[in-house]
């Protein structure tokens, strides 16, 4: 089997280039015949690496330890699902999961040929071009095949124990999904820009790709958080860690197309801008590939050491020195139409948007890096953790909070004092309010930095809220006139017919509500004790009793946990079980994390290990408040993307019935007029 | 015309102090704390040194002797009574510069925190330059390559987005 997966890969990479130089001579020559073969090639290519992956889950099924990758990732008495992930749980498998995923989203872009031929002729070209870099890598550099020399083991070593959770067997395609999708708006980037497409279609088409790619990205990234909390055992969800940053510079850069995209969609601005944020988005994506990959940063996510790193900086110089020539030579293809006529109005805003989220990700660049700069300048390598990364960041995120609000609600070209007036007046009450009530309350700002962040994350997310409220209740109401129906279906109807307005402004009540999840930070607490029969612990308002503690014997690993009764002002709620695993493969210890989640606090516990004198369990208990309220907001951000991605109801009604027209005018009508000023989107 | 637009900036530059003296107040008024809340804090200006490249108060390793050692010195160090910066200090001295979860504010580290804030102004310097500069340039003929009027690009952009819906 391993040579059925060496010869696929090999096929791979030889179709890659045919797809790459046949579909480049197709173009210069103008030869559809040939430009068509190329297409055909890459779709063959989706096949050949369909089966090498295919491969090399059969090689982990069936326990082939001859295949040097399957020794390393994979055993015996693993589960079958954990099997599978084994795939994208080492190097040169995760590589090969890359090269499938860019295969499968090849695949479907050539399939869609008819949206634009000659147009996806061209990206095809440049994903052509991305695929052969990463079928080498495989070939040459990290192949996945690669023979056992001498005699073959009886057992493998097994899969790292903190990738043996469900989390993980999502997490990473999720995020690979992600990184590789933004793949595909960069090929229609740099192929609009090379052919000096005309009209603005490319963008368009460039923008829900993005957004597929920004979709699965943020699945990725809220996953690893959830993993990383469920699984590490420490107590919190982001660490900083210079992979987490890695998977963030895109998501930024992203983030900030999406919203800037609408500039040029609507006034035809910001071209140049939008170009080299999508350019910017695809070399941050293979920039945080080669920061899990090279070594060059230490990560308690990264892969092992290799030697593939130089070959990334190659990729990488490549990529934008070609981004760079077409940019100089077709740079005149992208002059703005129009211009921008004041600082209060919605292209300022989304420029001061682009800004922050831009520093941001500057940011998170500069102290992912700054260890290796102070190596080299001064000799001594200097840690960047997460006070520099909170006290950077959080200021630049409270200014983000803030524009949204205040962005969605101005009008395009200009915006009167008198409408900021309308709009905010009440919404700013509201917030102001609340503070005064939480203030009152207890959460003192003046105790303490981190209380001063959370009020404000607080009052910020509440007039974003009142905002987005206000917004959807006038837009209701103005189509509930019309229809004679009520206000939420009116919202419902306002939202099928601009779902990418009204999806944003659901995405937008994601953030906030993760954002308040986040201000949960500042009233964070932990206490460690060791527990006997009948001991207790306290923790805020919760008692814990050790009712007992014992151990177990499995297959895969043996394991220690204690039985906690857990009581919350005198009343027994529930029985918790934090546990302990020895993984017997590697021979490594792992923490599986009890947690009562509710929608105020997490109880976290921890079994950290035994007191060696006394054989007595010793429990770190976190009461995390707000926690429950970042996978809410998760879901919320999951939800308006996809109606994001929808098309309109009106749209569809034009096309499907022409009897249904003057209908379909309602909504047009009613975004015309409301909300306020504001132009859609 | 004049005078009310005078008489609102004022306003709002009465606003915008009696908010900044109200965020000064509420800053300066925050209070020292605790033993426990100083652990926490100095904990986590700390990395733990058994190599797993978390902060020390949030090293997760099973049954960590590092962290644990670590932990003690700390305690130790603040029971003596000594100063913050002698505690870090300390640590320094003998676990070299990288114990530290942050770049410091003298030398060379200075640059790590000036950059974001360097970037920070520069972007939004820019921003408004940009504005105030496009706000007096005359409009742009459309682009050659299209060969259409802006209105005209309006009519393709709203055809564009209904054929390219997925």
């Amino acid at each position: 089997m391993p040579q059925i997966g060496s010869f696929s890969l090999l096929l791979g990479l030889a179709l890659s280039v045919y797809a790459f130089a046949a579909g480049l001579f197709a173009i210069v020559r103008n030869d559809d015949r040939l430009s068509e073969t190329a297409r055909r090639a890459g779709i063959a290519i989706f096949l050949a690496v369909t089966a090498a992956s295919g491969v090399l889950v059969y090689c982990a099924f069936q326990n082939d330890f001859s295949v040097a990758y399957i020794l390393h990732h994979s055993n015996r008495a693993l589960p079958a699902p954990y099997k599978f992930a084994a795939l994208w749980s080492g190097q040169e498998g995760s590589l090969l999961f890359w090269c499938w995923l860019l295969a499968t989203y090849g695949l479907v872009l050539r399939f869609r040929h008819k949206v634009d031929t000659r147009l996806v002729a061209h990206a095809s070209v440049v994903i052509s071009a991305v695929q052969i870099f990463f079928l080498a890598l495989v070939n040459f550099a990290a192949h996945p095949f690669a023979l056992v020399a001498g005699t073959i083991p009886p057992d493998g070593n097994g899969l790292n124990p903190l990738l043996q959770y469900p989390e993980m067997v999502i997490h990473p395609p999720m995020l690979y999904l992600g990184y590789v999708g933004m793949t595909v708006p960069f090929s229609f980037a740099l192929a609009a820009l090379i052919m000096k497409y005309p009209g603005e279609k490319w963008i368009h088409i460039t923008r829900r790709w993005t957004m597929v790619g920004w979709l699965f990205l943020t699945c990725g990234i809220f996953l690893g958080s959830y993993w990383a909390y469920k699984v590490l055992g420490w107590g919190g969800w982001w660490g900083w860690d210079p992979v987490e940053n890695a998977s963030l510079l895109p998501w930024l850069t992203g983030t900030a197309f999406l919203h800037s995209v609408m500039m040029q969609e609507k006034r035809g601005m910001m071209k140049v801008w939008n170009m080299w944020l999508i350019f910017s988005t695809f070399l941050l994506a293979i920039f945080g590939t080669f920061l899990t990959r090279s070594g060059v940063v230490s990560s308690v996510h990264a892969f092992a050491e290799s030697d593939i790193g130089p070959y990334f900086v190659v990729f990488l110089a490549l990529t934008f020195a070609v981004c760079a020539f077409f940019y100089v030579r077709n740079r005149s293809h992208l002059e703005s139409e129009h211009k921008l006529e004041s600082l209060v109005s919605r292209e300022s805003s989304f420029l001061f948007n682009n800004v922050l989220l831009l520093v941001a990700a500057f940011a998170v660049l500069w102290g992912t890096l700054f260890p290796v700069l102070s190596e080299w300048a001064t000799g001594h390598k200097v840690t960047v953790g997460p006070p520099f990364f909170n006290k950077v960041n959080i200021p630049i995120a409270l200014c983000l909070l803030l524009l949204t609000a205040v962005g969605p609600l101005l009008a395009w070209r200009k915006t009167s004092t008198e409408s900021i007036r309308r709009n905010f007046l009440v919404p700013a009450l509201i917030a102001l309010a609340v503070g005064v009530v939480l203030t009152v309350r207890g959460m003192k700002p003046w105790i303490d930095m981190s209380y001063f962040y959370a009020l404000m994350t607080i009052m910020l997310s509440v007039l974003v809220a009142a905002t987005i409220g206000s917004e959807f209740i006038r837009g209701g109401l103005v189509i509930a006139r019309h229809n004679d129906s009520n206000v939420f279906h009116g919202m419902y109807l306002l939202t099928r017919r601009n779902t990418r307005r009204y999806g944003g402004y659901i995405v937008h009540l994601g953030v906030i509500v993760t954002m308040i999840g986040f201000a949960g930070v500042a009233f964070y607490q932990n206490t460690e004790q060791e527990l006997g029969f009948g001991d207790k612990m306290s923790i805020g308002p919760y008692t814990l009793v050790c009712r007992s503690y014992t151990q177990d014997d499995k297959p895969n690993y043996s394991s220690e946990w204690a039985i906690l009764d857990i009581y919350k002002n005198g009343k027994q709620i529930t029985t918790m079980f934090p546990e302990q695993r020895f993984y017997k493969a590697s021979g490594q210890p792992a923490t599986i994390v009890a947690n009562r989640s509710t929608i105020m606090e997490d109880l976290y516990l921890v079994y950290t290990g035994k007191n060696p004198e006394s054989g007595r369990p010793i429990i770190k208990a976190h009461l995390n408040p707000l926690v429950w309220w970042i996978w809410a907001g998760a879901h919320f951000i999951l939800v308006g993307t996809l109606i994001a991605l929808v098309p309109n109801m009106q749209a569809r009604r034009k096309k499907d019935s022409p009897r249904e027209r003057p209908r379909a005018l309602v909504g047009s009508e009613i975004e015309s007029r409301a909300p306020v000023e504001a132009g859609s989107d | 015309m004049r005078m009310a637009r005078t008489l609102a900036r004022n306003k709002l530059h009465r606003w915008t102090l009696l908010l900044l003296f109200a965020s000064t107040l509420l800053l300066v008024g925050a209070s020292g704390d605790g033993t426990g809340q100083r652990f926490d804090r100095l904990g986590h200006n700390l990395m733990c040194e058994c190599g797993c490249g978390q902060v020390l108060l949030e090293c997760n390793h099973v049954g960590c002797s590092t962290s644990e050692q670590m932990r003690k010195e700390l305690k130790l160090s603040m029971d003596r009574g000594d100063s913050d910066d002698v505690v870090l200090a300390g640590f320094v001295a003998k676990y070299g510069p990288a114990v530290l979860s942050a770049p410091t504010t003298t030398g060379f580290n200075r640059v790590a925190w000036i950059m974001p804030v360097v970037i920070f102004i520069a972007g939004l310097s820019a921003v408004v330059l940009v504005v105030r500069a496009w706000k007096r340039r005359p409009p742009n003929p459309p682009s050659d390559s299209t060969g259409s009027a802006p209105g005209e690009l309006d009519e393709f952009r709203r055809r564009a987005r209904e054929e390219t819906t997925l």
